[in-house]
């Protein structure tokens, strides 16, 4: 819409310009323009408003003395590196179940794999209800006769992370378990084959031939569960609200609340800031070890 | 006759055992744990939706419900409170549905045109652009939220339901691009050739051969969008108003509003109610769901 010809040059492929205006946008204003600008005024006191005021890394000082921010900080890595682990473990044992040529494959696939398209919101809502300690799972085996179990993550902050674990795992396993199975797939026959002739055992075959072959998918799949977990917020809202006190906080609820209601920018831009260097600690040596040395496609 | 047919045909071997193996038994055993495990709380949130609160309080969450009753959903949809308003969901679900559709239709139809210019209409910088898109699609949003604030307050559109379209549009850029980018590079060349030696421009081109031949992937990026959009909860919160709060905003707020006495029957209807569009796609969508999600996992 906005492109005026300068040049010559511009004319060619106008249309295709034209096509394109909408990620040339997207790109330099949104993602290039909005992540820098952020990052820029993380270095202001900006409270209500953004103001350029100089005041080099204090809000990053604050930040880090901040309870909140550090109470939410080991949440979400230690939420992080669980749920890491299960996703792809649990993913990858689902997928190896579901490659035993066994019947009922697809309906076995459709009911691991719905919860993935339903939102964190519902998830956690569900959840919620499940681990309600009043009428909940504890309840149910209570009335069985079992007087002094419990079973009540969500309201004890040294088990509330668990509590989220089973829930987040419950939405996003189907889908490592997915990406696992079309990994599974694109092995070719032929390794079987000879693992079988070796005489060498299935088990054996998955640890030390398969998995060492599936090295890109774990890694795609390892980035992809990663960069989510960083983003984590919908489920902690709608499941804990980040309690019981901060047991639950996680960074991307912190960034909402400084932002948003206790109207203190500085503070929230230093910590979305914080968020973004987290991603790109992971992203950077993927993308390094991707894309780095060789160039294709 | 016979015979010829049956010559090509060699047995293939596992079919037709049906032993109950040690390891068959464990095998369908772990699947059958792990599948109650998934559908649990499914199975909950329906049963609790069609029980009436006494029974709840008495009961079991896992049991069916001795007297069903439909109260809780009728409930949940038109008298459920949210602040002020007891509207119920509908009004949520009704946002929603004015959100997700255009949101939708417009993202595709941008994404789909720039993924056809990436791949048949090449220039200067496009690669460069395209890699910051997917780069782009990995920050987290928290980080963009505010400049975004800015920019739609700018725009006038700030706290509308434009506002909110134009960012589920710039938002499902990435994905859809990829999506378009990597379908439209797998069609043969020649006929985009054949079409330029023909004098066919560039929209007559899109319109007229990439569109007809690409309706699968269209089908796949309407359900990746349709779900994702629908399940937005945090630019649902951040750039609208409360009259306008997409469902999953105004199911939040039900639920976990602190008045009043909670009622699990409602809450469970009205959570049901939110997850009903998804669970439609994807019980409707079967493998067109799955091959969605994987594009998002396999790079160009």
């Amino acid at each position: 819409m906005s492109g005026k010809p300068r040049g010559l040059r511009l004319f060619r492929n106008l249309n295709a310009k034209v096509a394109a205006v909408p990620m040339v946008l997207t790109t330099l204003v949104v993602f290039v323009g909005g992540t820098l600008w952020t990052v820029l005024y993380s270095f202001t006191n900006s409270k209500l408003l953004p103001r350029w005021q100089f005041v080099g890394l204090d809000q990053y000082k604050r930040l880090w003395s901040n309870d909140l921010w550090n109470a939410a900080i080991w949440n979400l890595a230690f939420y992080g590196v669980m749920s890491l682990i299960f996703t792809i473990a649990m993913g990858f044992v689902l997928a190896v179940l579901l490659d035993q040529k066994i019947r009922f494959e697809s309906t076995f696939r459709t009911i691991m794999l719905y919860p993935f398209a339903l939102s964190f919101i519902v998830t956690g809502l569900v959840w919620q209800w499940i681990l309600n300690p009043e009428m909940g799972i504890q309840e149910v085996v209570r009335r069985m006769g079992f007087e002094t179990f419990t079973f009540d993550p969500l309201h004890n902050p040294d088990t509330v992370l668990y509590g989220l674990l089973i829930a987040g795992l419950w939405q996003g396993t189907g889908f490592t378990m997915c990406l696992m199975l079309a990994g599974l797939r694109g092995i070719d026959e032929d390794i079987w084959k000879a693992a079988r002739v070796d005489g060498i055992p299935k088990w054996k075959t998955y640890l030390f031939v398969v998995i060492p072959m599936m090295r890109p998918v774990f890694i795609t799949t390892l980035v992809i569960v990663a960069a989510g977990i960083i983003k984590l917020y919908d489920l902690v809202v709608a499941q804990t609200a980040g309690g019981p006190g901060n047991a639950s906080q996680v960074p991307a609820m912190y960034v909402y609340r400084y932002m948003f209601t206790a109207q203190n920018l500085g503070q929230g831009f230093a910590a979305s800031t914080m968020m973004l260097l987290s991603v790109l600690i992971v992203l950077i040596p993927w993308a390094y070890l991707e894309f780095g040395g060789k160039k294709h496609g | 006759m016979a015979d010829v047919s049956m010559a090509g045909v060699q047995p293939r071997g596992a079919k037709p055992r049906r032993r109950f193996s040690g390891s068959n038994i464990m095998l369908y055993g772990v699947l059958f744990v792990v599948s109650v495990y998934y559908l649990l709380p499914l199975w909950v949130m329906v049963m609790t939706s069609l029980k009436g609160m006494p029974e709840i309080r008495m009961g079991n969450i896992f049991a069916p419900p001795v007297e069903i009753t439909f109260q809780p959903w009728v409930k949940a949809w038109s008298e459920a409170c949210t602040g002020l308003n007891c509207d119920g969901l509908s009004r949520g679900f009704w946002n929603s549905v004015l959100i997700t559709v255009p949101s939708v239709i417009i993202s595709i139809i941008v994404a789909s045109v720039n993924g056809y210019a990436l791949v048949n209409w090449r220039f200067k910088g496009s690669e460069v652009f395209f890699t910051i898109l997917i780069f782009g699609s990995f920050i987290p949003y928290q980080i963009m939220l505010y400049p975004i604030v800015i920019l739609l307050r700018e725009l006038g559109i700030y706290g509308t339901l434009y506002g909110l379209i134009l960012v589920h549009t710039i938002f499902g850029m990435p994905i859809l691009t990829l999506l378009f980018r990597n379908y439209f590079s797998s069609l043969p060349e020649e006929l985009f050739k054949a079409a330029r030696v023909d004098g066919a421009g560039f929209w007559r081109i899109y319109f007229q051969i990439m569109v007809p031949m690409s309706l699968p992937i269209f089908v796949v990026a309407l359900i990746l969008q349709i779900t994702g959009i629908w399940n937005d909860f945090l630019f649902g919160v951040v750039f609208t108003k409360p009259e306008i709060y997409p469902m999953t905003v105004q199911l939040n707020n039900i639920v976990n509003s602190v008045q009043g006495v909670k009622e699990y029957n409602v809450n469970m209807a009205a959570t049901l109610l939110t997850g009903l569009v998804p669970l439609f796609v994807y019980f409707v969508s079967g493998k067109l769901f799955v091959r969605g999600i994987a594009a998002g996992a396999v790079k160009g």
